[in-house]
């Protein structure tokens, strides 16, 4: 085991410069060696292995992203050129979405934090029966689709929905006071509802890792609960929580089935919007081009929450 | 401060891990609760910081009932065996984590996180994480920062067991020596080891089985055990099943000659003898048995002598000829060295 990060190395080394001594040389990089016995060969192997997994994501994922990138450059009137993107960025409808969708996202972000920070809390540290069971039943929840959510906010508040048919019922009124579902906020509460496990549980490993004595330390100390929450669960828990609402804002970002199901014709994201450019305009290169800013924020913010992580030492 | 458990039971699910438990720790006292683990011992001292409820009883610190307070509100420091230091703070903002919580001025916070980093040895320690110390200094901050918030009432749960043996000695003479320096402090201290009970404690309350064995100073119990598991768990005693005619004892076809005042004629009773109080060759009392082991321990030897189907095991300094395996020899002890207990189950073997 100790050799291997040698071995592996050791092409790179070679490569760098010419073979120092002849014992080394034994080592040199895999095409070179041949098909004959010796760490080559192992080497060589070692990289036919690699060739599969390699090919598979270069067929079914580079090579249609780098399709989309293409087709972005090809506007309709024919050549390459950077058209499509200017007319993106020139309207309304794009600024408009981008706006939405990153605020959404944040919102969505935020709201998931405080809210899975909590029920994570009551899960780990508030002892009542079935708290196992529920937070087994977190795990199946991150399994549902997204849309299930969008479907039971519909049946409870909707426009017919069952809030809404309650209210009439009782006051006989036309129609009923709930209807949120198709503004930015119902999507904004089916986000949180949804992505809120997404964050408990990195955030329930996290609080199982937490030495009680710790906690009954800081009580001795004469710490109520809400100050060991500040000041001792939450520093432990900033890890789990960076982890998990870095995964949420990116989930949030491209969330498509969420809108869709809403209905909401108000609230345009950046998927929405190539939906709308591809399926119903078939504005092939304006769909790529927002694709393409779409990934682009979602691999940025994806570097932005590594960068910040390493820092914080995480 | 006094500590004092009146009754105190502590039952989970029906099973009862500390039963009716009577005793008080006197203002400056170090209160030593030795016994095995499962024994109860570290329950009563949760049931002082207020970790688990009495099922019955009180606990009272000085006039104080605290049974029903929480356990910020005890005012009292603990350290733990495992430490228990918050990772994520360093040295100085753990020992003053006490003083913020409970709203301290910022001047006199510094003052006292001094202090107490002084008293353990740890003021060139203060910028440093938990993660950068050894283990004997990570529990020297830990007891820093519960002197910290200047407890009346200092609570030590095995507070050496994660140490290895050299560095356990020299914290048993840091505990003593802050005692010293803080007479007014009530302490109690649990631990399985006789050796931390026996060096530090003023007193020492045994336990096993969720019951109070015996509780007495190191002295009292090692010199006059009230019951077989306190001879045995303190001091590790030679006992032995005998009968007491009118004067004496008997075991096998010895007639051993000790004070057999409490003891009924013709009773059964257990003969408590430290090893290292019996002598080799002829003597008061005397014993005759087969050498069934023999162990050289540097300064002593070790001898097992199967004695009428009792194995009695005797101390003596390091021996110039050692008798062989298997001989038969002689061993006593003298009556004032023996103490006669009522009959019971004899204690384990060590």
């Amino acid at each position: 085991m100790n050799t291997e990060p040698a071995l592996r190395a050791a092409p790179a080394h070679d490569a760098a410069g010419p073979a120092p001594e002849p014992g080394r040389t034994n080592r040199t990089a895999p095409g070179a060696a041949g098909a004959g016995p010796g760490p080559g060969s192992r080497a060589a192997r070692r990289l036919l292995w690699a060739l599969p997994p390699v090919a598979l994501l270069a067929l079914f994922f580079l090579h249609p992203l780098a399709l989309v990138v293409r087709q972005s450059l090809q506007p309709d009137g024919g050549g390459t050129s950077l058209q499509p993107y200017t007319d993106v960025f020139a309207s309304a409808a794009f600024r408009e979405a981008l706006w939405t969708t990153v605020w959404i996202a944040l919102a969505a972000t935020a709201g998931c934090l405080v809210l899975g920070f909590l029920l994570a809390l009551v899960i780990a540290f508030v002892p009542f029966p079935g708290a196992k069971a529920l937070a087994r039943f977190v795990d199946v929840f991150l399994s549902f689709p997204s849309f299930l959510i969008t479907l039971a906010l519909l049946f409870l508040y909707g426009r017919t929905g069952m809030a809404n048919g309650l209210w009439t019922q009782a006051t006989g009124a036309a129609h009923g006071p709930f209807d949120f579902l198709t503004t930015p906020w119902g999507v904004l509460l089916a986000e949180v509802t949804y992505f809120t496990p997404f964050v408990m549980r990195p955030l329930l490993a996290a609080f199982a890792q937490l030495d009680t004595a710790q906690l009954e330390a800081a009580g001795s100390l004469g710490a109520r609960a809400p100050h060991i929450v500040r000041r001792i669960i939450l520093p432990e828990a900033l890890p789990a929580l960076a982890a998990g609402g870095s995964l949420v804002l990116v989930l949030c970002l491209n969330e498509f089935g969420i809108v869709l199901f809403t209905g909401a014709k108000g609230v345009t994201t950046l998927p929405m919007l190539v939906y709308g450019k591809a399926i119903l305009e078939s504005d092939y290169p304006g769909a790529c081009a927002v694709a393409v800013v779409n990934v682009l924020i979602s691999v940025g913010l994806y570097g932005l929450y590594r960068v910040v992580s390493r820092r914080a030492g995480a | 401060m006094s500590i004092r458990f009146d009754s105190v039971t502590v039952a989970y699910d029906g099973n009862v891990v500390l039963d009716a438990l009577d005793l008080t720790v006197a203002p400056g006292e170090v209160m030593a609760l030795l016994g095995p683990s499962g024994s109860g011992k570290t329950t009563a001292l949760r049931a002082v910081a207020g970790f688990v409820r009495p099922a019955s009883g009180r606990v009272l610190l000085g006039e104080r009932d605290v049974t029903d307070l929480p356990p910020h509100r005890r005012g009292i420091g603990m350290v733990v065996q495992q430490y228990a230091l918050f990772p994520h703070l360093r040295v100085e903002d753990n020992v003053a984590f006490g003083l913020k919580a409970r709203k301290t001025p910022k001047a006199e916070i510094r003052r006292r996180v001094a202090e107490a980093l002084e008293m353990t040895g740890m003021a060139a320690y203060a910028r440093r994480h938990p993660r950068e110390l050894s283990g004997g200094q990570q529990q020297r901050v830990a007891i820093a920062r519960a002197l910290a918030i200047r407890p009346a009432v200092l609570l030590l749960d095995e507070p050496l067991s994660a140490l290895d043996a050299r560095l356990r000695s020299g914290m048993l003479a840091e505990l003593a020596r802050l005692h010293r320096e803080l007479p007014e402090v009530s302490i109690l201290y649990v631990t399985h080891d006789q050796m931390e009970a026996l060096t530090l404690a003023d007193r020492i309350a045994v336990m096993d089985k969720a019951r109070l064995q015996a509780c007495g100073t190191p002295q009292e119990l090692y010199r006059a055990p009230a019951n077989a598991f306190t001879a045995s768990f303190v001091g590790n005693a030679n006992l032995l099943p005998v009968t007491v005619p009118a004067r004496g004892a008997v075991l096998g076809d010895a007639e051993l000659t000790l004070d057999t005042a409490g003891a009924a004629a013709g009773a059964r009773a257990t003969l408590c003898v430290r090893p290292h109080l019996v002598g080799l060759g002829e003597g008061p009392n005397r014993l005759t048995g087969t050498v069934r082991e023999i162990q050289w321990r540097g300064a002593t030897h070790r001898l097992y002598v199967d004695v009428a189907g009792h194995t009695v095991r005797a101390d003596l300094p390091e021996l110039r000829e050692a008798p062989a395996h298997g001989e038969r020899i002689t061993v006593h002890f003298a009556p004032e060295d023996a103490v006669l207990l009522a009959a019971g189950v004899s204690g384990d073997e060590h």
